[in-house]
């Protein structure tokens, strides 16, 4: 188990540098540079720009910078940031992670609360009405874009009935709870269908197996048989899913974030994008990455740990 | 739309029941054509790709042009209500945007962005997937290693992440010119889209080198390149077919939200995800300019997601236990 693990964080290396060399590459070859100006605005004096190059290190060749700026990232140190000067993006990242973080829990658990009722009731009542409700169900939520969720959440609760607020504006109107439902919902419907649909299927699956019949055999009431070897089963591939939904949940809120106003790490790096924000982008490009590999290692190590029949030691 | 599959039976696929000798294809359109939500979908993806196609032809308003004011003679502002609202005029059945300029029209042809996005990258992502599944899978190895290791690497790598970065890297570029920068959403969205394929061909490659008829057809002598061409390719042909069609509402998502936090297609050609980035902005004194283009985005992505659904169903009898 623990030559496993190590192999795993290990792997994380190679990842982290390939997606770095790549949005590093991406971004220098990138026509423009962060001085650039709108062209209804005066262009900044070549003085000037030769200055803040030599400042952020941008009159130095391609390798060094990126050398430069890895040596600072593994310190913990993610450079300034172009647009906002004075400020370092390592702490403007760590200054919006609450409010990232509070709306991917809470769209995460309630996915989970909603999905696997919904998975193992239509498991249990399979083939008849109820089934084909939740597999309905479940198909809509997980084919439609969270985005387009998201402003029929807001056009029909917020515009049409004024139970929330429509777009929460600055930090304050945040601690408002009300502020967070909407987005939540909007975050967590397509997980709680994608886990919806996973749960039936493991499920019915596992009642085919034989230690089910066993169990019921032996004269066990159904609802034993059900909690206690069906349901520990069925969760396994649950289990392993969670990884990829939580990069689903860390990707998808960007744009989440986007509709609703959160002011969120995914909210920052759009308008890092739209402001050319070098060293923004790919501070929240690697923190990105880095979460996801987290996340799916965690998941991946620990999936050991609820099936004993698998033995993570290859 | 449905499978127009090849008119030959997949030769050496070993029939059970020799006594009715149905191609596998008919089997499936016969069992695509009783999933009414499928045929439904199938149907509404008709029409859309039909209006889209023919937009230039109907009588519509031009839809990047300026079109209230002269229409609107008492006019106060430039916004035109829909039909059904107070004010509002039939030869504008949606109303006019707060740049006047006609909202159906814009919608129609907003629909030939959404679905070139949906099909031509699934069509370079399938050809990229084909070649490097199949060599990756038959020949093993080395090749085998390299494709593992890079699709654990892109996998790791949020793809939505990537093609933001990607697209406003290159946004200054003389690509980004091209069809209003639709070139550059095709590239980006096929990039990263290519990697899936390939390992899923990659993976039925492998399963099927291992089957008797494979090994028949070597032991009579057929080249590698004819034994993929006219049996391994056949016979990977319908989970490539689902995975195609589950794909495409994934890219018409992708490019409504580039479209939507604006570094999708250039302004002012019209799309869904641009027209919702539009009106966001008056989405209290004008929500149908939001939620009409986001019910058209949420249409065409539920009916291709309904249609993949029927053609897995169709092609895989084994799921219908």
């Amino acid at each position: 188990m623990t030559p496993y693990i190590i192999r795993r964080v290990l792997w994380l290396i190679p990842v982290l540098l390939v997606v770095s060399i790549v949005t590093f590459g991406l971004m220098h070859t990138a026509p423009g540079g962060p001085w650039d100006r709108d062209s209804d605005q005066k262009p900044l004096p070549a003085h000037i720009i030769a200055r803040l190059n030599k400042q952020f290190n941008l009159d130095k060749p391609i390798h060094e910078q990126y050398l430069l700026y890895m040596w600072g990232a593994v310190r913990g140190d993610l450079g300034p940031s172009y647009s906002q000067p004075g400020k370092n993006v390592g702490e403007l990242i760590a200054d919006r992670i609450p409010y990232s973080a509070r709306l991917g829990v809470q769209a995460l658990f309630l996915a989970l609360l909603v999905g696997l009722p919904l998975g193992v009731i239509a498991a249990l009542r399979q083939n008849t009405w109820v089934d084909y409700l939740a597999l309905f169900i479940s198909t809509i939520g997980s084919a439609v874009p969270s985005f387009v969720l998201g402003i029929y959440l807001i056009i029909i609760f917020a515009v049409g009935f004024d139970l929330f607020p429509v777009a929460a504006q600055g930090e304050e109107a945040w601690r408002d709870p009300r502020a967070w439902v909407l987005p939540t919902i909007a975050l967590a419907v397509g997980p709680a269908a994608y886990i919806a649909r996973l749960t039936r299927s493991s499920i019915l699956e596992i009642l085919r197996q034989d230690y089910v019949r066993t169990a019921r055999a032996k004269g066990l009431r159904e609802n034993v048989v059900v909690v206690r070897h069906v349901l520990k089963n069925a969760m396994i591939p649950v289990w392993t899913v969670l990884g990829p939904i939580t990069a689903g949940l860390i990707t998808g809120s960007f744009v989440i974030e986007q509709v609703f106003s959160v002011p969120g790490v995914g909210r920052f790096f759009v308008s890092a994008i739209t402001q050319r924000d070098y060293s923004m982008i790919m501070g929240t490009t690697l923190f990105y990455a880095l979460m996801i590999a987290l996340g799916n290692l965690i998941i991946d190590v620990t999936y050991g740990l609820f099936d004993p029949r698998i033995k993570v030691s290859k | 739309m449905a499978v127009t599959a090849p008119a030959a039976t997949p030769k050496g696929l070993v029939f059970e029941n020799t006594r009715k000798p149905r191609s596998l294809w008919r089997d499936a359109l016969r069992r695509l054509m009783r999933n009414k939500m499928a045929v439904a979908s199938a149907i509404v993806i008709l029409l859309i790709a039909f209006l889209a196609a023919f937009a230039s032809f109907l009588p519509l308003h031009p839809p990047v042009e300026y079109q209230s004011r002269e229409n609107d003679p008492g006019g106060g502002g430039t916004r035109l209500p829909p039909f059904w609202q107070e004010g509002g005029n039939s030869k504008f059945i949606l109303g006019t945007d707060p740049s006047g300029r006609d909202v159906l029209s814009r919608i129609i042809f907003g629909a030939q962005v959404s679905l070139m996005v949906g099909f031509i990258p699934v069509a370079i992502v399938v050809a990229i997937g084909l070649l490097v599944g199949m060599t990756a899978g038959f020949m093993g190895g080395r090749v085998d290693m390299l494709l593992m290791r890079f699709t654990d690497v892109v996998y790791a790598f949020p793809d939505l992440l990537f093609i933001i970065i990607m697209l406003s890297a290159l946004r200054g570029t003389a690509l980004y010119n091209i069809l209003d920068g639709l070139l550059l959403i095709f590239v980006s969205l096929s990039v990263i889209g290519w990697v899936g394929m390939a390992r899923l061909i990659r993976g039925q490659v492998l399963s099927l080198k291992e089957k008797e008829f494979i090994e028949a057809a070597r032991a009579i002598g057929m080249s590698n390149r004819r034994i993929m061409v006219s049996h391994v390719l056949p016979n990977s042909l319908a989970p490539i077919i689902v995975a195609a069609t589950f794909g495409v509402p994934g890219f018409i998502i992708s490019e409504a939200i580039l479209s939507y936090i604006g570094i999708g297609v250039r302004p002012p050609r019209p799309t869904w995800g641009g027209m919702v980035q539009d009106g966001y902005s008056n989405i209290n004194a004008a929500p149908h300019l939001v939620w009409i283009p986001a019910a058209c985005i949420a249409i065409l992505t539920l009916a291709f997601t309904f249609l993949g659904d029927g053609l897995r169903d169709a092609l895989d009898p084994r799921m219908n236990d």
